[in-house]
C-alpha cells in the first residue's frame, strides 16, 4: 500500500527523521491559510499523488509571496498531473502540501528496501540527491552505496556514520545524519515497510539533516497489525476495478488489451496473458481468482472484467487441482447467463472433473468455445476476437 | 532416491486442526504411502488429542521424540506462520515445508536470520508443496496429476507447476518442488538445481520462474558451470507492466529489474533451452532427452 508524501513525513517525524513543517491541504483557502500559518517568506505548494515526477509534471512551485501561494494552489488543485509514473490519462490533484520552504545547500539519496538476495533491509544512499535513483544506477554506479543491515544488530552507529561520509554529508551534520538513517530503518522496521525512499534528503545552510520528499509503500501482508496506517488508504488514487475486485478478494490489475483473462494461480494468469500476447493480441487484466473459486466469485469475475469496455473476448484458464472442474463450468455457466455475455468466450479447464465440466459447458447451449490446452485456448480467442476462423491459425507466428 | 522426501519420510502437520491444514492432511495422507508417513500433528491447545487417528501434541519438539517425525508442513495462519517455522527449526528438524501465503515479509527477515547456521531446510512460504510421485505429497497439490519418472520440477509458481507436470503425463517427475513466490524464503531455484544435478534419479530439469529478483538468473549462471543435465525454462511475466504485483509479492518489475525478457536471455546464455509458450515446456523438455 503506498501512502501520500504528508502522510509518509508524518509517519517518519515520529521516529526523529526531520523534515520541513508543513501541512496538508484540500483547498485554496485551506492552502493560504496554511502559509500564514507556517510563516516566513518561502513556501513550497506541493501535488499529492501516488506518484513520483510531480515536478517535472508542473505539480511542484516555489512561492515567494501569500499571493503566489494562492495562485500556486488554485493552479494545481483539481489539475490532472501527468508523469513518468502516472501512464498518459496522469491523475487528478484533490490534496496539496504546503511546506515552508528549505534553504538547500546539497542534495543527497537515501532510501531502504528488503534485498531478495542477502534477506536483508538494505540501505541505498547516494551523493547524487534530486535525480530518478534508476538514472544515477545507470550512469555512475559507483555513486550508488548499499549496506545489508542485520536484523539483529540494526543499522549501526558506525555503518549509519560510514554512509554518510561516502555520500558526502559534511562533517558537522554526520551525527545529525547517523540519526536520521538510524531513525528511517526504525520507522522501516516498525511500520512494516516495504520502500522507502527520501529524495531529497537536504542538508541546509545551517547544517540541518531533512526529508525534503518522502516515500513509503507498505507490505500489505502486515497491514493488519498497522490499522493507523491502513487508514492512511486514499482510495482516489486506486483503480476502481482493483478496488472492487479486492472486495471478492480477486487479485485484479487492469492492463491495455482487449482479451479479458480469468486464472487461477498468479503464475498462470501470468503465463496466460504472456501466451495471448504470443498469439498476436494484447490482455485486458490480470485476474486471478485463487484457489477457492466459488461460482458467486466467478461471476463477480466476470463483471468486473466486463466493466472494461476495451473488451472484446474473454479466456477462462483453469488448471482444477483440488478445485473441480465442474464447480468452474458451474461458474462459468451462471456468470454468462447473469451478465448476459454479449463477447466470444474461450474456457480451458484441465484437472479433476475434466470431462464433467466440459460436457456441462457443452450442454449449456451458450456460445462458449471449447479448448484442449492453454496455446489451444490463446489461439482460439485472438481468432474469435479478430474475426479469424480457428483454421487459420497456422499462419500465427508462435516462437517456440 | 528423488529429492528432499520419499516414502519413508515422517511428517508433523503444524496447524493440522486448522480447516486448510485439516482438509489437506487428509489428502496427503490418502496419497501413495501418505498412511505411515504423516504420523503427528501440532496444535498447543488440543495436545493429547488425535486427528482421524493422528496424534495431536502440544509442540513440534514433543512431536519428534514421539514419533520420529524429522519434517514439518505448516499451515497456520499468516500472523503466526513465521513462529511456526521458528519454532520447528528449533526443534532441529531437517525440513520445514510452509504453505502459508500472506506471511508478513519483516517477520520472514527475522526468521531466515534466525536460521543462519542451524541445519533445518525451508520451503516456502506461500508454495504449494513438494511431491515425489507414487512415494509422498506433502502439500496442496493434486497428487492424480502427477507420475513418477525422471523429470524434475522446480517452480515459484503453484497452478504453473500443475501446468508443467500437466504437460509431462507421459514421462513423469521425480520430485516436484514448488519453492512459493515471496520475496523472502528458503529454497531458491540454484538449491534445488543443485539437489536434482546430484540425484540419479532425475534425468532433466523444468524450471519454471516469473518476474521479479534474480533468482533465475543466479540459478542459470550456476547452471551453465555446474549442470551435467539438460534444463528446460519458462518465465511468466513477459506481458506483465513494472510497478504492478502480480498476485505474488516477490512477483513485481522495479527499477527496471526483475523482467522476464532479462531473465530469459540470460538462461539462454547460459545454456538452457527456453520457451515463450507456457503450452510447449512438455514438448521441449521431451526433445532435449532424446
Amino acid at each position: 500500500m503506498n501512502v501520500h508524501e504528508y502522510q509518509g513525513k508524518e509517519i517518519l517525524r515520529g521516529y526523529g527523521v526531520a523534515t520541513p513543517q508543513g501541512i496538508p491541504c484540500f483547498s485554496v483557502s485551506e492552502a493560504d491559510e496554511a502559509a500564514r500559518k507556517l510563516g516566513g517568506n518561502v513556501w513550497v505548494v506541493k501535488a499529492q499523488i501516488h506518484a513520483g515526477g510531480r515536478g517535472k509534471g508542473g505539480g511542484v512551485k516555489v512561492a515567494k509571496s501569500l499571493d503566489e501561494v494562492h495562485e500556486y494552489a488554485q493552479n494545481i488543485l483539481g489539475m490532472t498531473l501527468v508523469t513518468h509514473q502516472t501512464g498518459p490519462a496522469g491523475r487528478v490533484v484533490k490534496r496539496l502540501l504546503v511546506e515552508q520552504g528549505a534553504d538547500i545547500r546539497k542534495e543527497l539519496y537515501v532510501g531502504m528496501i528488503v534485498d531478495r538476495a542477502t534477506q536483508f533491509v538494505t540501505l541505498i544512499a547516494s551523493s547524487e540527491g534530486g535525480m530518478e535513483i534508476e538514472e544515477v544506477a545507470a550512469h555512475s554506479p559507483e555513486r550508488i552505496h548499499k549496506v545489508p543491515i542485520d536484523p539483529v544488530e540494526g543499522l549501526t552507529d558506525a555503518a549509519a556514520e560510514a554512509v554518510a561520509r561516502m555520500i558526502g554529508v559534511p562533517d558537522g551534520s554526520i551525527e545529525e545524519a547517523r540519526r536520521f538513517m538510524q531513525g528511517l530503518y526504525r520507522a522501516f522496521v516498525d511500520c512494516d515497510a516495504s520502500l522507502a525512499e527520501i529524495n531529497p534528503l537536504v542538508i541546509t545552510g545551517t547544517g540541518k539533516v531533512l526529508a525534503l520528499d518522502a516515500k513509503l509503500n507498505f507490505d500489505s501482508n502486515a497491514l493488519f497489525r498497522h490499522p493507523e496506517i491502513l487508514a492512511m488508504r486514499d482510495l482516489d488514487e486506486e483503480d476502481p476495478a482493483e478496488i472492487e475486485a479486492s472486495k471478492f478478494d480477486l487479485a485484479y490489475i487492469s492492463l491495455n488489451g482487449n482479451i479479458g483473462c480469468l486464472v487461477n494461480g498468479a503464475g498462470l494468469a501470468m503465463a496466460t496473458m504472456d501466451v495471448i500476447k504470443l498469439y498476436g493480441a494484447e490482455p485486458a487484466n490480470f485476474l486471478d481468482v485463487g484457489g477457492g473459486a466459488t461460482p458467486q466469485k466467478v461471476t463477480a469475475a466476470f463483471k468486473l472484467m466486463l466493466r472494461n469496455p476495451a473488451v472484446k473476448g474473454i479466456l477462462v484458464n483453469i488448471f482444477g487441482g483440488i478445485m473441480r472442474c465442474d464447480t468452474i463450468a458451474e461458474g462459468v455457466i451462471s456468470a454468462v447467463r447473469e451478465v448476459n455475455l454479449h463477447v466470444p468466450l474461450v474456457v480451458r479447464m484441465k484437472g479433476t472433473n475434466e470431462q464433467l465440466g466440459k460436457q456441462m459447458l457443452e450442454s449449456s447451449g451458450l456460445p462458449i468455445i471449447s479448448a484442449d490446452d492453454m496455446a489451444d485456448a490463446a489461439r482460439k480467442i485472438v481468432a474469435a476476437v479478430s474475426g479469424r476462423s480457428t483454421a487459420a491459425d497456422g499462419t500465427v507466428g508462435v516462437a517456440a | 532416491m528423488s529429492i528432499l522426501i520419499g516414502k519413508n519420510t515422517k511428517v508433523m502437520t503444524q496447524g493440522i486442526t486448522g480447516r486448510t491444514g485439516a482438509f489437506h492432511t487428509r489428502l496427503c495422507r490418502d496419497y501413495a504411502n501418505g498412511q505411515s508417513c504423516f504420523v503427528a500433528g501440532v496444535n498447543p491447545n488440543k495436545a493429547g488429542e488425535k486427528f482421524e487417528g493422528i496424534p495431536i501434541f502440544g509442540t513440534v519438539e514433543e512431536a519428534r521424540e514421539q514419533t520420529g517425525a524429522t519434517v514439518s508442513v505448516i499451515y497456520v495462519p499468516p500472523p503466526f506462520a513465521a513462529a511456526a517455522i521458528d519454532e520447528a527449526v528449533d526443534a532441529g528438524l531437517d525440513l520445514v515445508i510452509c504453505i502459508t501465503e500472506g506471511v508478513p515479509v519483516r517477520d520472514m527477515i527475522a526468521t531466515r536470520r534466525r536460521m543462519q547456521g542451524k541445519h533445518t531446510v525451508l520451503i516456502g512460504p506461500n508454495c504449494p508443496g513438494v511431491i515425489t510421485p507414487d512415494e509422498i505429497k506433502i502439500g496442496i497439490m493434486p497428487g492424480h496429476i502427477h507420475k513418477k519418472g525422471r523429470v524434475g520440477v522446480v517452480s515459484r509458481s503453484g497452478t504453473l507447476t500443475y501446468e508443467a507436470v500437466g504437460q509431462l503425463s507421459d514421462i513423469g517427475q521425480s520430485t516436484c518442488v514448488g519453492i512459493g513466490g515471496d520475496p523472502v524464503n528458503g529454497l531458491k531455484h540454484i538449491d534445488v538445481m543443485r539437489m536434482f544435478n546430484d540425484d540419479p534419479d532425475t534425468d532433466a530439469v523444468i524450471m519454471v520462474g516469473e518476474i521479479g529478483g534474480d533468482d533465475e538468473e543466479n540459478c542459470a549462471r550456476w547452471i551453465k558451470d555446474n549442470m551435467t543435465k539438460p534444463v528446460v525454462g519458462f518465465i511468466a511475466g513477459v506481458t506483465a507492466p513494472p510497478g504492478k504485483r502480480m498476485g505474488h509479492a516477490g512477483a513485481i518489475i522495479s527499477g527496471g529489474k526483475g523482467t522476464a525478457q532479462e531473465k530469459l536471455a540470460v538462461m539462454e546464455e547460459c545454456g538452457i533451452r527456453v520457451t515463450r509458450n507456457p503450452a510447449d515446456m512438455g514438448r521441449l523438455l521431451r526433445s532435449v532427452l532424446q
